[in-house]
């Protein structure tokens, strides 16, 4: 994005699959030429910012102006499995059970 | 039994202490009040015997002397807040199922004053929409309807994200509720549905077990029917946590106080900035002299108005359309099938998160961690997510600048009343649109407040917006006190219960 980028910005097929893939997210075929139209749309019309001169100006992550606070490195809670498990789709002896991962 | 449902939380506070009524009758009041309403859909989860036994518990403590600030009333809860034992969803069907092992802080900030849980309330995905239509509970309706014109007989949006606790509130299905707000979550569905909705300084309310959007912008409020309700239940949620590190260590002004100066003295000398900015195209005459109305309200009660410039005003929508779903994708990495939610078997590890997260997400947040994958990815980051950082920190500033002249800012809360469930969910881009007046206080991270302020020609509820410098809610509830004075709006939903 330059500063006086005017052009429309099209997202197509592949670079959907490239994103759902960083995502971790199973985008279904038929929905990838809607998707195309709809990112581009949103995309385009960020492309606005482009024209507000930012030099020279801080970004800004955090609104509170503060520092994150510290704490004593203490356990205050933990020792229980069975509420952390609670969820999990699967569970065995107090593990989270996934898919074999090593070959 | 409509005499119980029109009190204020206020009102029956004073009516518990006064032993004219027992927190059982309250409670099973509202209890049927969502049974007559239930085809509103605004309830996901109802919790009615929790509800009975709370109710109960309240009347002991009524009767000891030993009440808390909310004893004995009957709140439904969002469903983005985690409740300990209770199904949470964030209405996403990748959390079907997940019963939090712990209580969020803001609710148990409710239960600890003494209030009352009548469920849970339904909302767009992972607070991700201005309609609640993105739910996977289905739509919510809004309790009013248009009295005339293109919209009479159509079923309307209540707004959203909080659209059904600003629909429950409507059809007085709960006595208060507590909203999320992200990019005017609370203050929108407050608008459309004739309520008082506060988005206090960001840190004011924990964010500890609230189910994370965009955490850098999510903050917790109260949505109520009057600001005297309102200054009594953000009382009550805020708190310092240190389970959450962006909490603020700083105290409430006290703003029932701050409520009863304003009703009693007015705001003689408070300063008002009529942002020139908010004036955008297309907007409704209506809204434009509701707005001026306002500015008069004020004047009438002692305020000088006088116009202000917020220049990078027209990059808050665009700018915030960066941030959150890059903030988004990142916190939603963490559905992935394995702790806890749905899972969908896959043949690898990444085949099993890909599956589970394509089916567990609806399209609009799909898309959004999509375009936030996408802002965040190599290449991209500085031109978009930098450069997106960048403008809110203009747009901060032009805050800071005009409060160092004003004490508030008056604008409208929305750019429309409600509309036509359906007539805008096929189009992203004019959803965003709901949102232009509200996104640049979360972006600040100051206070705001929506306050309803009139009827549209079709009889629907339009609300004027208060904006104030950080850690100043007392600002707002003394603007809002004479906003809603003046207005008196005394309207009532058609679908509300009775």
């Amino acid at each position: 994005m330059t500063e006086n980028n005017s052009e429309q910005h099209a997202i197509d097929t592949s670079t959907i699959q490239k994103i759902a893939r960083l995502a971790r997210m199973e985008i279904q075929p038929e929905r990838e030429q809607a998707l195309c139209g709809e990112l581009s749309t949103i995309i385009s019309w960020i492309e606005q910012l482009g024209e507000c001169d930012t030099a020279n100006v801080e970004p800004l992550a955090s609104v509170t102006g503060h520092s994150l606070p510290m704490r004593d490195d203490v356990v205050t809670a933990g020792n229980e499995p069975e509420a952390v498990l609670s969820n999990a789709p699967e569970e065995a002896s107090h593990f989270f059970v996934v898919p074999k991962v090593i070959e | 039994m409509s005499d119980i449902l029109s009190m204020t939380a206020v009102a029956a506070r004073q009516a518990l202490d006064n032993k004219t009524i027992s927190a059982v009758e309250l409670t099973e009041a509202y209890i049927k009040a969502a049974d007559d309403t239930a085809d509103n859909n605004a309830y996901v989860l109802r919790t009615s015997d929790k509800a009975m036994e709370m109710a109960k518990a309240s009347d002991k403590r009524l009767a000891k002397g030993e009440a808390g600030l909310l004893e004995g009333i009957p709140i439904g809860i969002k469903d983005m807040f985690c409740t300990q034992g209770v199904e949470t969803t964030a209405s996403s069907a990748i959390l079907k199922g997940f019963v939090p092992p712990y209580e969020s802080t803001v609710t148990e900030n409710l239960w600890q004053d003494g209030a009352v849980m009548l469920g849970k309330i339904n909302c767009d995905e992972f607070a991700m929409g201005s309609a609640n239509e993105t739910s996977a509970f289905g739509a919510v309706t809004n309790p009013w309807t248009a009295s005339e014109g293109p919209l009479q007989g159509k079923a309307l949006t209540p707004g959203g994200s909080s659209g059904g606790s600003a629909a429950a509130m409507a059809a007085r299905s709960t006595l208060l509720a507590p909203g999320t707000d992200t990019g005017g979550s609370i203050r929108q569905p407050a608008a459309f549905c004739g309520l008082v909705g506060m988005k206090p300084t960001y840190g004011r309310c924990s964010r500890r077990g609230i189910v994370a959007f965009a955490s850098s912008l999510d903050q917790a409020g109260p949505i109520t029917r009057d600001v005297a309700d309102c200054a009594l239940m953000m009382t009550s949620m805020a708190s310092y946590d240190s389970g959450d590190s962006t909490s603020i260590d700083a105290p409430l002004p006290d703003l029932m106080d701050a409520f009863a100066t304003a009703k009693n003295a007015g705001i003689k000398g408070m300063r008002i900035g009529i942002p020139d900015e908010y004036t955008v195209d297309g907007m409704p005459d209506q809204i434009a002299s509701l707005w001026e109305t306002g500015r008069k309200w004020l004047e009438d009660a002692g305020a000088v108005c006088v116009p202000v410039s917020l220049p990078h005003t027209q990059y808050a929508l665009p700018a915030y359309y960066i941030i959150a779903p890059a903030e988004a994708s990142s916190n939603l990495a963490r559905y992935d099938g394995v702790r806890y939610g749905l899972r969908v078997d896959g043949a690898s590890l990444d085949d099993m998160y890909a599956k589970t997260r394509g089916a567990g997400f609806g399209d609009e947040v799909k898309r959004r961690i999509l375009i936030g994958t996408y802002v965040l990815s190599a290449g991209y980051y500085d031109a978009y997510y930098i450069k997106a950082q960048k403008i809110r920190r203009l747009i901060q500033n032009d805050f800071t600048n005009v409060f160092a002249d004003v004490d508030a800012l008056l604008t409208p809360s929305t750019p429309s009343s409600a509309f036509a469930l359906g007539d805008e969910s096929k189009d992203p881009l004019s959803m965003f649109l709901n949102d232009v007046f509200t996104v640049p206080a979360n972006l600040a991270g100051i206070p705001a407040i929506s306050v309803p302020a009139g009827l549209s020609s079709d009889g629907l509820p339009l609300g004027l917006q208060l904006i104030a410098p950080s850690l100043r809610e007392d600002t707002l509830i003394k603007g809002a006190a004479i906003l809603e004075s003046a207005a008196g709006f005394d309207h009532v939903a058609s679908g509300a219960a009775s």
